[in-house]
């Protein structure tokens, strides 16, 4: 009940450090969360309470699919009657038809998650137009982006061709080294130039960005109607998106569990299912309730009600499979040990199995999509999907290697982010052959921190580090991320992830 | 099949400081100078079974066996204190591998290399291995993409060399000083051989790049500096220089106090190489 006194509210309110827009967004998450969750069974409940299952407290009123990845093309080449924008003629016009195009589009933030396969889009529009006006136009547009909608989980995709666009993104994002928007370049080795890949990767060395993704596995899943990469590492389909995410803490389900059997056959599977029942309750309010599907962008065709999926995330592989490992009085851990690793494929496979065989309405192609999810801010002792600790990864080679089989099992996103030393600015070839390596391994994402950029990826979006000193100094941030990075990084161990450094002599100066 | 054995103390599987790319890495165990700067002294001796780890180890990883030092990977935790205790520089931590071995993990690691770099310790005082492998990389239609690089002091002689270069794509040649007593005082070693050795190379198309170490107040002089410049010049051509910065992590002894030599000199002294128009001149991605 809102009353004046509600103290959450005051504190929202009484908030120095909030702009009056961030305050309004608290207040109005506080206000949904006044209202009646979707019906759920008492199991589901008592396992929502304890948190062995979890919505990602995205509200108890689901308004909004949690990811929108709408057909930008639509309203560019259609124009919108609702938004009375005429076709887009120009570059001019499709950037600014984009621009106001954004600002309808909702998600879990509030904000877009997904700006477009951008080359794809504005490739149409740059005949006649010099790389100096294209340029000029991508930075004021990146500079807006940033500045208007400054989310991180904002994410503009790009590739796999190599293309003008693409090529001047990649230049425009290197230089301007900003949080948002987030990026990700397809790579297809068919379809792509081995120089577009080595530009990527060059800018990784400079500021942790694009992802990289690889395309010819993530085509397979979604066919031609086509995918996106969004938020944290999301695969989606376009004109659709994902409708919830919610997820099993897998160290949570072991520690419930006597030993390996009783996980793999009774205690997964048990909570599997009430995780379904979450997911359906969610979606059902979504679609049934809402109105949701009666807005303008499925009349004009940019979202179609038939493409929004429904993510099954997990996380806490790592604390799963050693619990597990623990109960057996085995010592191998997670990431390191032939047998603990090989356990965590045995769960990852019947996890796949359990999504597999649990139809769900409302939901595109009627299944769920397995996920392995990358965190919340609040996830103190639980490593993020199915990450090695932080910490204690090995070098990167070894790292992929371990987690590479795993990636099969997780169409709609799989994660790791690998740590690696600043010495690799030298030697961004280096960062190449790790990309198609993962690749050739069966990694659906690539992603690198590099030690020494101020610009560092938490659960997969974006921070810049002096910007949590900043917020931490109490001055508060004007991106809604930052705020969540900070309390990630006090909370977790995000900022201990392990840099490798194989060549003391090389760091010249570095600890003076 | 060859019969050839290597003793080999560690094996990376990413490395981006041991030339062009990721590359495997191979320490070779036992080097020929005795550097008092050396960065990884434990490369340096080659075990002579003394006993001395054995105590010294937490986990049980080692044992004597008939004399000899028994080591066991899976109990190892990697906390080197067999390491400090050993009283010749050596590791009994150190493995034998054969050729097919090496080729075995370059399969498993293919797609993620542009290389091999065999380094020490000093690789080419085990030259035959280097040579077998070498050989057996440039054979294999899997590897033979694979660029096949020394990491090296330069102490091998021309025959040495010339056995050797035919399998070989690149080499990087340490110069530790150019004066030869400063030589002499910091390697245990006179510096012509290391000297000539970058002619063979550079005339065999092979010198990917030649590495000097800058240590305050011994090889940062300005007339060392000179030497250097000087001499890259007569090698008759473009050569690569990479200019890297003394540092006390992982050295022993006296050297171990000697403070660090400061970023923005190394960079001072790259931009005058860089000057001289010798070639491209590389720095730590520190500075």
């Amino acid at each position: 009940m809102i009353t004046p006194e509600n103290q959450s509210f005051r504190h929202i309110v009484n908030n120095p450090t909030l702009s009056a827009a961030q305050k309004a967004r608290a207040l109005s998450v506080e206000a949904e969360n006044s209202l009646d969750y979707p019906m759920l069974d008492e199991e589901t409940q008592a396992a929502l309470a304890a948190r062995v299952i979890c919505d990602m407290f995205e509200g108890h009123a689901p308004y909004k699919p949690r990811y929108v990845l709408p057909d930008y093309a639509v309203v560019l080449k259609n124009g919108s009657a609702r938004l009375e924008l005429p076709v887009a003629q120009t570059l001019d016009e499709a950037i600014h038809t984009l621009m106001i195009a954004y600002h309808h589009v909702p998600s879990v933030t509030g904000m877009p998650v997904y700006i477009g396969q951008l080359d794809d889009l504005l490739l149409p529009y740059c005949d006649g137009v010099s790389d100096a006006a294209l340029y000029q136009q991508l930075k004021l547009f990146w500079r807006y982006l940033d500045r208007v909608l400054p989310d991180a989980f904002m994410h503009a995709n790009i590739g796999p061709t190599d293309n003008r666009v693409a090529r001047m993104i990649l230049r425009v994002d290197a230089e301007l080294q900003q949080i948002a928007p987030n990026l990700t370049f397809r790579y297809d080795p068919m379809i792509s130039s081995e120089e577009i890949l080595r530009l990527a990767v060059t800018n990784i060395t400079i500021c942790s960005k694009p992802h990289i993704a690889n395309h010819p596995l993530h085509r397979q899943v979604f066919g031609g109607r086509g995918y996106g990469i969004v938020s944290c590492y999301n695969a989606l389909p376009i004109q659709g998106g994902a409708s919830t995410l919610t997820r099993v803490n897998l160290a949570k389900v072991a520690a419930l569990s006597d030993g390996v059997e009783d996980f793999l056959t009774n205690k997964l599977p048990y909570y599997a299912e009430l995780n379904f029942r979450l997911t359906q309750a969610r979606v059902n309010y979504l679609f049934t309730e809402s109105g949701f599907f009666e807005s303008f962008l499925v009349s004009e065709g940019w979202l179609d009600k038939t493409r929004f999926t429904a993510m099954f995330g997990v996380f806490a592989m790592a604390e799963a499979v050693n619990a597990l490992q623990d109960k057996a009085g085995k010592q191998g851990r997670y990431g390191f040990d032939a047998g603990a690793n090989a356990l965590g494929r045995q769960i990852s496979a019947r996890l796949e199995a359990l999504v597999a065989a649990r139809p769900l309405e409302n939901v595109w192609q009627g299944r769920a999509m397995l996920h392995a999810q990358a965190g919340l801010s609040t996830d103190t002792g639980y490593t993020p999907g199915l990450r090695i600790p932080y910490g204690t990864e090995p070098d990167p080679v070894t790292h992929i290697r371990a987690l590479a089989p795993h990636h099969q099992h997780y169409p709609s996103g799989i994660s790791e982010i690998l740590t690696l030393d600043e010495t690799v600015k030298n030697n961004p070839e280096a960062v190449l052959d790790l990309c198609k390596g993962a690749f050739a391994s069966g990694f659906r994402e690539f992603t690198a921190n590099v030690g020494g950029n101020d610009l560092v990826r938490v659960t997969g979006y974006m921070i810049r580090l002096s910007d949590v000193a900043n917020f931490n100094a109490a001055n508060g941030s004007r991106t809604n991320t930052t705020a969540l990075g900070a309390e990630a990084a006090d909370l977790t161990d995000i900022l201990q992830r392990k840099p490798r450094v194989v060549a003391n002599e090389l760091l010249a100066g570095g600890d003076q | 099949m060859s019969f050839l054995q290597a003793e080999i103390s560690k094996i990376l599987t990413w490395s981006c400081v041991d030339g062009p790319g990721n590359r495997m890495v191979l320490f070779f165990q036992g080097c020929n100078y005795n550097c008092v700067a050396c960065h990884n002294p434990h490369t340096i001796g080659l075990c002579n079974d003394c006993g001395d780890c054995v105590p010294a180890c937490p986990t049980t990883a080692l044992s004597m066996r008939d004399g000899k030092i028994s080591f066991d990977p899976s109990a190892c935790t990697a906390c080197d204190a067999c390491l400090e205790a050993c009283p010749i520089n050596a590791n009994p931590m150190v493995q034998t591998y054969s050729v097919e071995s090496i080729l075995a993990l370059l399969h498993e690691n293919a797609a993620f290399l542009s290389g091999i770099t065999v380094s020490g310790g000093e690789a080419t005082m085990q030259l035959h291995f280097v040579r077998a492998l070498f050989a057996a990389i440039g054979r294999d239609p899997a590897l033979q993409h694979l660029t096949r690089f020394i990491d090296t002091n330069g102490h091998l002689g021309p025959k040495g060399w010339a056995s050797v270069l035919e399998v070989t794509d690149g080499v990087m040649l340490d110069i530790k000083a150019f004066d030869p007593a400063l030589h002499q005082r910091l390697t245990g070693r006179s510096n012509a051989r290391s000297l000539a050795s970058a002619y063979i190379l550079h005339k065999a198309g092979k010198l990917y790049e030649l590495r000097y170490l800058m240590i305050p107040g011994q090889t940062d002089s300005a007339a060392e500096l000179e030497s250097l410049k000087a001499f890259a010049r007569s090698l008759g051509g473009p050569v690569r220089l990479r200019l890297n910065a003394f540092r006390s992590h992982g050295v022993r002894g006296e050297a171990a106090a000697w403070p660090p030599m400061p970023g923005d000199e190394v960079a001072a002294a790259a931009r005058q190489l860089a000057r001289a128009n010798i070639g491209p001149v590389a720095l730590p991605a520190i500075l």
